[in-house]
C-alpha cells in the first residue's frame, strides 16, 4: 500500500493505531521473527526450530506448515511473509541429501533480505533432554562470543552481528541485577561453532560482586557454516543511517520529588458522593432509630502518591 | 608489641582482599570487549579444544563460567539504584551497531495551508478540548459525537428574509456540509499529489470503477494524440469513429501578403469601432425569441395541465424574457440564468 499511504485512510482508530505500529518510526519496535520450515525437515530439524522458538517468545512467530521455498534462490516468499507479519528477523529449517540438517538465520531491512548465513547441525541437544529448570520466558539472554574468527573473519564477525541481531531480545534501558539468569554462548574453534546455553547461578562471594556457577540447560547446538549472502556495502551502510536528534518523548502526568517519590495525576470526572460505592460495613449500617456515622470514601480528584 | 605493627595488619587486609578477589577474579591473555548496553561480550583469545567431547563440554563450560564472570564484574560496575526492594542497573548505550528494521521516516512536504502559514507567520493556536455548551449546560468536546454545537440535531431552522419560503432548509445544510466534506477530501488528495512529485493525469482521465462511454471515448483520444507524431499514424481500431473537432482550432492570415485586404480589414474596424449603435444580428435575435416563446407557451400549457408547478418557471421565464427582448451581446447571460431555473424542457405536440 505504498502510493496509498495518504489517498486511502484508516477508517478506524484502531487500524490507524496498527498501521502506525508497523509503520517506519525514528524509534523502532523489537524485532520480530519467523520461524519456518523447508519441504523436508527431519526430526533434528523441527525440535531445534521448537527450541529457539521458545528462547525468542515472544517475538517470535513459528509457522507450523512447510513452505517449499529455497531462500538462497529466490527470496520472494520471504519477504511476501515478512511483509505480512512484520518479522525483519528469520529462521528457515530444512533437511535434504546434500545439505542436512540445515537452518538459515537471516534478517531482512525494508523487507528485503540484508544477510543470511546457512549452518549445518552437526550435534543437537533439544531443551526437554537436559533436566533442568529452565529460565522463565522472555528473559534478556547475556550473549558472549569467544573465538579471535569473530573479530578477525569478515563472515564471522557478520555471523556475530546477526547472532546478536537475533537473540538479543527487547533493548531495556534498566536490569535488574537478580534478573541476569540466562547466558548464550558462542564459540568459534576448529572450524565450528559451539552454541551453549547456561542459566546463572549467583553464589555469594567475598565482595559485591557474586561469584558465578552455571548451570547447562538450553539448546546446545554445533553448527557449521555453510553457505552465506552478505548485504552489500552501501545497503549495509543504508541500513545503518540513524536519525539526527532522538529525542525520546517525555511522559506526562509524571513527577518527582526531591526525596525521590514519583508522583502521578489522574483526572478524575466529577462524582456525585451520595452514590459512591463503598464496602458495605453491615455493622455500620442504619437501624431504625439508631445514629451511626458512615464514612465516604474519599476519591478526590488531586495527587496520588504512588511509590516507585 | 610487634606482632601487631602496623605494616602486619595492612599485610594481613591485604592477603584478605586477595583471598576475596579471588572467587571473581579471571586471569585472561587478551582483555574482553564489552558492551554492557546489548549485555555482549567478545572474547578474542583463541580457543583450543580437546578431541573428546566430554573434555570438549568441560572447556566449553569452563571457558564460559570465566567469560560471564568477567561479563557480570562489568556489569557490577555500574551504579545500581534501588527501586521497591529491587536492585536495578542502568544500562548504558549499546555499542554495537545494529541495521535497522525500516528505513527512516521519509519527511511530509508542507501542504498549501502550511505554506501559506509560514509565508504569513501564522501560529497554530492551540484549543482546549472541552467547551461550554449553553444549551446543555456543561462542557462538551469541540467536535465529534455530542459536541457542543452540534447544528445537526436541531429541529428548529428560521428561514431568513432572503431564502425562498418553499426551501428545504434541513436538505440545503446537509447538502452544504457534503460539499464542504467533499471540497476537503478533493484538496486532501490534490496536497498528496502535489507532495508525490509524480506526474498525476488530468481530470477524468485516471481510471475508475464506471465510467461512461464519452469518457471512455475521450480517453482514446488523448491516448491516440499522445505519440511522438500526435497520432498522425495512429491506425484506428474497426469501430472506432473518426475524431471530431480535429484540426486547426483557429486560423490566422499570413503575417505578410495581402495588404489590400489587411487594409480593408483595419478600415472596417475603425469604423465597427466608431458607431455607438450596439451590433445586432437580426436573424440570431430572432431565432431566440422564436424559442423563447414556444417554451413559454410550453410552459403555460404544462401549468394548465398539472396546477402550480408552474410558478417558478413562470417567473423565470418572465424576468429572462425581459432581458431577452434586448437581444445584444448581453443576451449570453440571461439565457443563463434562464436556463437555471427552467423546469424540464418538454416538447409538446400540436393541440
Amino acid at each position: 500500500m505504498a502510493h496509498l499511504d495518504g489517498v486511502v485512510k484508516p477508517k478506524t482508530k484502531r487500524s490507524k493505531r496498527f498501521l502506525d505500529h508497523r509503520a517506519p518510526k525514528l524509534l523502532e519496535n523489537s524485532k520480530n521473527a519467523m520461524i519456518m520450515k523447508g519441504g523436508n525437515t527431519s526430526e533434528t530439524v523441527t525440535q531445534a526450530l521448537k527450541d529457539i522458538y521458545s528462547l525468542k517468545k515472544p517475538n517470535v512467530v513459528l509457522y507450523k506448515k512447510k513452505n517449499i521455498m529455497r531462500p538462497f534462490e529466490d527470496s520472494t516468499s520471504l519477504e511476501f511473509f515478512s511483509k505480512k507479519t512484520d518479522c525483519s528477523l528469520f529462521l528457515f529449517g530444512s533437511h535434504n541429501k546434500k545439505r542436512p540438517n540445515n537452518l538459515v538465520f537471516g534478517r531482512m531491512f525494508d523487507f528485503h533480505v540484508l544477510d543470511m548465513f546457512e549452518m549445518g547441525i552437526e550435534k543437537f541437544t533439544a531443551l526437554k533432554n537436559i533436566k533442568n529448570e529452565k529460565c522463565a520466558e522472555g528473559t534478556k539472554p547475556m550473549l558472549i562470543f569467544a573465538g579471535e574468527l569473530f573479530d578477525v573473519d569478515n563472515e564471522y564477525s557478520r555471523l556475530r552481528n546477526v547472532l546478536t541481531d537475533f537473540f538479543r531480545g527487547p533493548v531495556v534501558p534498566a536490569v535488574r541485577l537478580a534478573g541476569l539468569e540466562h547466558i548464550l554462548h558462542f564459540t568459534a574453534a576448529d572450524g565450528k561453532i559451539f552454541m551453549r546455553s547456561y542459566r546463572v547461578l549467583l553464589k555469594k562471594s567475598g565482595c559485591r560482586t557474586p561469584r558465578i556457577e552455571l548451570e547447562e540447560i538450553g539448546p546446545s547446538f554445533d553448527f557449521v557454516l555453510r553457505r552465506t549472502h552478505l548485504a552489500s556495502d552501501d545497503l549495509y551502510k543504508t541500513a545503518h543511517k540513524q536519525p539526527k536528534g532522538l529525542k525520546p518523548k517525555k511522559k506526562k502526568n509524571i513527577s518527582h520529588d526531591t526525596f525521590g517519590t514519583k508522583f502521578g495525576r489522574l483526572h478524575m470526572q466529577k462524582q456525585n458522593l451520595d452514590k459512591l460505592q463503598t464496602r458495605k460495613m453491615k455493622g455500620l449500617r442504619k437501624r431504625r432509630g439508631a445514629v451511626v456515622v458512615e464514612n465516604g470514601g474519599t476519591t478526590s480528584p488531586k495527587k496520588i502518591k504512588t511509590q516507585e | 608489641m610487634a606482632a601487631c605493627s602496623v605494616e602486619d595488619v595492612l599485610a594481613k587486609a591485604e592477603r584478605d582482599e586477595a583471598e576475596r578477589l579471588k572467587s571473581i577474579s579471571v586471569v585472561k591473555e587478551l582483555e574482553l570487549e564489552f558492551d554492557v548496553g546489548n549485555l555482549l561480550a567478545l572474547d578474542k583469545n583463541p580457543v583450543e579444544l580437546r578431541g573428546r567431547s566430554q573434555d570438549r563440554e568441560e572447556l566449553l563450560r569452563a571457558l564460559a563460567r570465566d567469560n560471564v564472570q568477567l561479563l557480570v564484574n562489568e556489569i557490577w560496575k555500574l551504579p545500581a539504584e534501588r527501586t521497591d526492594d529491587v536492585l536495578v542497573v542502568k544500562l548504558p548505550e549499546a555499542s554495537t551497531k545494529l541495521p535497522r528494521e525500516k528505513p527512516l521516516p521519509k519527511v511530509r512536504p508542507p501542504t498549501k495551508w502550511e505554506q501559506f502559514a509560514k509565508l504569513k507567520g501564522i501560529q497554530k493556536k492551540k484549543k482546549t478540548n472541552l467547551v461550554w455548551d449553553e444549551v446543555h449546560k456543561e462542557w462538551r468536546r469541540r467536535w465529534g459525537y455530542k459536541r457542543a454545537k452540534d447544528d445537526t440535531k436541531e429541529w428548529l431552522i428560521e428561514v431568513p428574509e432572503t431564502a425562498d419560503p418553499s426551501e428545504d432548509q434541513f436538505a440545503k445544510r446537509n447538502k452544504a456540509k457534503k460539499e464542504r466534506v467533499a471540497k476537503n477530501e478533493f484538496n486532501r488528495l490534490r496536497n498528496i499529489a502535489r507532495a508525490s512529485k509524480t506526474p498525476v493525469a488530468g481530470l477524468g482521465l485516471a481510471p475508475r470503477a464506471q465510467q461512461s462511454k464519452s469518457e471512455l471515448a475521450q480517453a482514446v483520444s488523448v491516448a491516440r494524440t499522445s505519440t511522438a507524431s500526435v497520432g498522425k499514424f495512429q491506425d484506428r481500431l474497426p469501430k472506432e469513429k473518426a475524431p471530431r473537432h480535429t484540426g486547426k482550432k483557429r486560423k490566422f492570415q499570413p503575417l505578410l501578403g495581402d495588404f489590400g485586404n489587411e487594409k480593408q480589414k483595419q478600415l472596417e474596424m475603425l469604423k465597427v469601432m466608431e458607431t455607438k449603435k450596439p451590433r445586432l444580428d437580426v436573424t440570431k435575435a430572432v431565432n431566440k425569441q422564436l424559442r423563447e416563446d414556444e417554451e413559454e407557451e410550453g410552459r403555460t400549457r404544462r401549468k394548465k395541465g398539472s396546477g402550480k408547478k408552474g410558478d417558478r418557471g413562470k417567473r423565470g421565464a418572465a424576468g429572462g424574457k425581459g432581458k431577452g427582448a434586448k437581444g445584444s451581446k448581453g443576451g449570453k447571460g440571461a439565457r443563463s440564468t434562464k436556463g437555471k431555473g427552467r423546469g424540464p424542457h418538454m416538447k409538446q405536440g400540436k393541440r
